[in-house]
């Protein structure tokens, strides 16, 4: 029986929500429980935003996480604000184009992915959260092309379905970066 | 030959007004134009808060009573659950429709929402025993403007016919009065096409009839007709305030 | 599995309003709710629905009042301020014997308060919230799944019995997304021969009405509708039970305070303490049979809220004070955590 935590978190309009929707997808096309939790407000708006994802072969009690198995960060404030939360023996996977600072945890698995930077580089800009969701799924041995395929068709409407193979790009860039 | 006789679509049991009231000719008026277009069956009135909170025991047809000022907003739920059949008309007085519910009011004629409004402008709270209204006039003595309406602590009456027709929403706007026989016969007419609007899909009708209440004003029911002709036309000029089919038809 | 999608709680009441055959939706933007009106601007007009964004919270719940008195269901939506702005429509619905289904979306108060998730119109939704002698069935989800199944309840509860219902969920409720099955057995709504929807002239006019001039009369309508109110109590109670069967502690809470009060259960058992959850999962009628039977039971009830403490009075009257109740709460937006709530267990646990 498995349960695993995660967070997501930077600004407004880096596809932060639509990173942990993924992931909740991903989770329903296998069967299992998932609840997905966003900030909401204000802070939307160009400031911080978050999502919580668990997944779970059990059935979900809170949706709110008090301690997270994966913490992605794709801001400083929100390194600064989660960092504390991550599980000793978490991973915490952080975008390395836009935050300088290393983790002070010891205690962690630290992935540095310079996701906005690929991102650019490769020519999908916005893209840079499915890069870091594409390593997050290969840290966790959860990559797997026909799943991940399954779950782009659900989460991208058919009225943006030339989207499909981009993601599915740029998630196999993040998947194979460092390699 | 009967020559008058009362109309079908009003109930036959007699009314609380005061003696001198100008709402029983109004009520008569709506049920006979019930009756000449033939919708009783499937006419919906809403009452208001008010002197006229019992009209829904005054016609045949289906009634609701609704809260103070919010009847605009229930004949929108009522047209909109059924539109092609329903006819839905509200009969509100001063306090209600142009103080407490202005919102409903406005809006609901911004959406040019297909309903008839009836609306009673007596310039005084009679139910509650003769207070200032939105549309009491300046000096006008009530129980509340005991010194005369004084436009400088209570601001100036409310020309609702003259503020909706700024709108586009609206179809139809009319500024009526029945204090003789052909003043009836023109509200009867008045009357009349804002419920044919209805039927005809054209939208939001109101027609406002400047009314008498002479147990608050302190009158005799022969005075207060009087009153309304020296007083409150000045005021509130009668005619038509919108007409946009007319006008496009030109 | 095949049939779950992923939704939010706010577009799961949507979507179950209209497998409920709810044709006619009022609404007015207020956040954490407004997903729900989004939602009905896009599905309504596809299925001839009425979708309108009224004015004002006011006129919403008269335009709501206006489609159920014509005999159709018919819902709105909002969060705290909102409701306390229609709560004068929901007297009169209530007085009028009208059914409507009413979603409040809380947020923290009271005044414009905040924006996040609170349990703090428990008060407001199960002791009237409007002026005079009345009770709404008030149903209160745990799950996204039961934000869509207890708005097809509520509807079919509204009409069964005359009356108003309303989901009392809050901002997490809404915000969040799980897997929802939406295929339900609707019970179709029952005739309705007092609607105003016109005689054609076929019946004695029929009249929709709050007004009653005369004492007595009033009285007599005020004990019938009380009448139906105790049928409701009778048949309508709903709560879940977890893991009370050996406990001699319990620990209550309803919405979003009753799932993280589940995980606190599972810590505190893996620590070997007997504590055992009561739901609610309706507010009113309030599920008092279990709270009895507990009470010969267990040595301490812990009511957990996101309030200064509002169920807690409902429990304390349930269990007739036989044991300690206490509360162990956050408000104004915040939301306990399991290490708070195992923590107030563990302290009962001791005994202290």
């Amino acid at each position: 029986m498995k349960t695993t935590k995660y967070l997501f978190s930077g600004f407004g309009g880096q596809g932060i929500l639509f990173s942990g929707k993924f992931l909740a997808y991903k989770g329903l096309t296998e069967d299992k429980n998932v609840s997905w939790l966003p900030s909401y407000g204000p802070e939307m708006r160009g400031g911080t935003a978050s999502c919580s994802v668990i997944i779970s072969d059990e059935s979900i009690g809170s949706p709110i996480i008090d301690k997270t198995d994966v913490l992605v960060a794709m801001n400083l404030p929100s390194l600064d604000k989660f960092e504390g939360t991550v599980k000793a023996g978490g991973t915490i996977i952080l975008d390395s184009t836009l935050i300088e600072r290393k983790v002070e945890r010891t205690d962690v698995n630290v992935i540095y992915l310079p996701a906005t930077r690929l991102a650019s580089e490769n020519n999908c800009p916005t893209l840079a959260n499915m890069i870091i969701v594409g390593k997050l799924l290969k840290v966790t041995g959860e990559y797997d092309d026909a799943t991940i395929d399954a779950t782009l068709k659900k989460v991208i409407s058919a009225k943006h379905a030339d989207m499909l193979d981009v993601n599915k790009k740029a998630m196999e860039i993040g998947a194979n970066y460092g390699d | 030959m009967v020559v008058f006789d009362k109309p079908k679509s009003l109930a036959d049991i007699s009314m609380h007004y005061c003696p001198g009231c100008t709402h029983g000719i109004v009520h008569r008026l709506v049920a006979e134009v019930i009756d000449e277009l033939g919708i009783e069956g499937r006419t919906i009135g809403i009452a208001p808060v008010g002197c006229s909170v019992m009209a829904y025991n005054y016609f045949n047809c289906d009634m609701i009573e609704a809260a103070h000022g919010r009847a605009p907003a229930v004949a929108t739920g009522v047209k909109r659950a059924n539109p092609d059949e329903h006819i839905v008309f509200t009969y509100q007085g001063d306090g209600d429709l142009a103080s407490i519910g202005m919102a409903e009011t406005v809006h609901s004629a911004a959406r040019n929402e297909n309903i008839t409004i009836i609306f009673i402008n007596n310039a005084i709270y009679g139910m509650t025993g003769g207070q200032m209204a939105p549309t009491s006039l300046p000096g006008q003595v009530t129980q509340t403007s005991p010194y005369g309406r004084d436009v400088n602590a209570c601001g100036y009456p409310v020309r609702v016919c003259e503020m909706l027709a700024t709108l586009d929403g609206p179809e139809y706007l009319e500024r009526v009065i029945v204090n003789s026989v052909k003043a009836v016969r023109n509200a009867n007419k008045a009357i009349k096409k804002a419920f044919q609007n209805q039927i005809d899909k054209k939208g939001f009708s109101l027609v406002e009839v400047l009314s008498t209440c002479p147990t608050n004003w302190g009158m005799t029911p022969k005075d207060a007709l009087k009153w309304v002709d020296e007083k409150m036309i000045p005021y509130y000029p009668l005619g038509v305030y919108k007409d946009r089919s007319a006008k496009e038809n030109k | 599995m095949a049939n779950k999608v992923l939704m939010k709680g706010n577009e799961a009441i949507a979507e179950a309003a209209i497998k409920a055959g709810c044709m006619h939706y009022f609404g007015y933007p207020i956040t954490p709710q407004t997903e729900i009106a989004a939602y009905m601007a896009k599905r309504m007009p596809k299925i001839g629905g009425t979708f309108l964004q009224a004015e004002s919270e006011i006129a919403a719940i008269n335009m709501v009042y206006g489609v159920s008195a014509a005999g159709y269901r018919v819902m709105t939506s909002s969060s705290s301020p909102g409701i306390s702005l229609k709560s004068e429509g929901i007297s009169y619905l209530a007085g009028a014997d009208l059914p409507a289904v009413i979603i409040n979306v809380q947020r923290g108060g009271p005044g414009l308060g905040g924006i996040q998730p609170s349990q703090s119109d428990y008060f407001q939704a199960t002791k009237g919230g409007g002026h005079g002698d009345f009770h709404l069935i008030v149903l209160a989800p745990g799950s996204v799944q039961e934000m869509a199944s207890l708005t097809v309840k509520g509807f079919e509860l509204a009409d069964k019995y005359r009356m108003p219902a309303m989901i009392l969920a809050d901002g997490t409720m809404g915000q969040m997304m799980e897997p929802v099955e939406l295929d339900f057995d609707v019970a179709p709504a029952p005739e309705k021969p007092w609607a105003t929807n016109g005689t054609k002239m076929q019946r004695k006019h029929n009249i929709v009405n709050s007004l009653s001039l005369i004492p007595e009369e009033l009285e007599k309508f005020n004990f019938k509708r009380f009448e139906r109110y105790k049928l409701v109590e009778e048949n309508e109670a709903m709560y879940e039970e977890y893991k009370t069967e050996d406990a001699d502690i319990l620990v209550t809470a309803y919405g979003i305070a009753s799932r993280v009060t589940k995980n606190a259960v599972d810590e505190a058992r893996k620590k070997g303490i007997k504590v055992g959850l009561i739901r609610p999962i309706t507010v009113w009628p309030f599920p008092k049979k279990p709270f009895e039977k507990m009470a010969e039971k267990v040595k301490h009830i812990v009511c957990v809220e996101l309030s200064m403490g509002q169920m807690i009075e409902d429990v304390k009257l349930a269990v007739s004070c036989k044991v300690p109740v206490t509360l162990c709460n956050r408000a104004g937006g915040m939301i306990p955590s399991t290490e708070q709530i195992l923590a107030e267990i563990e302290k009962y646990a001791k005994g202290e």
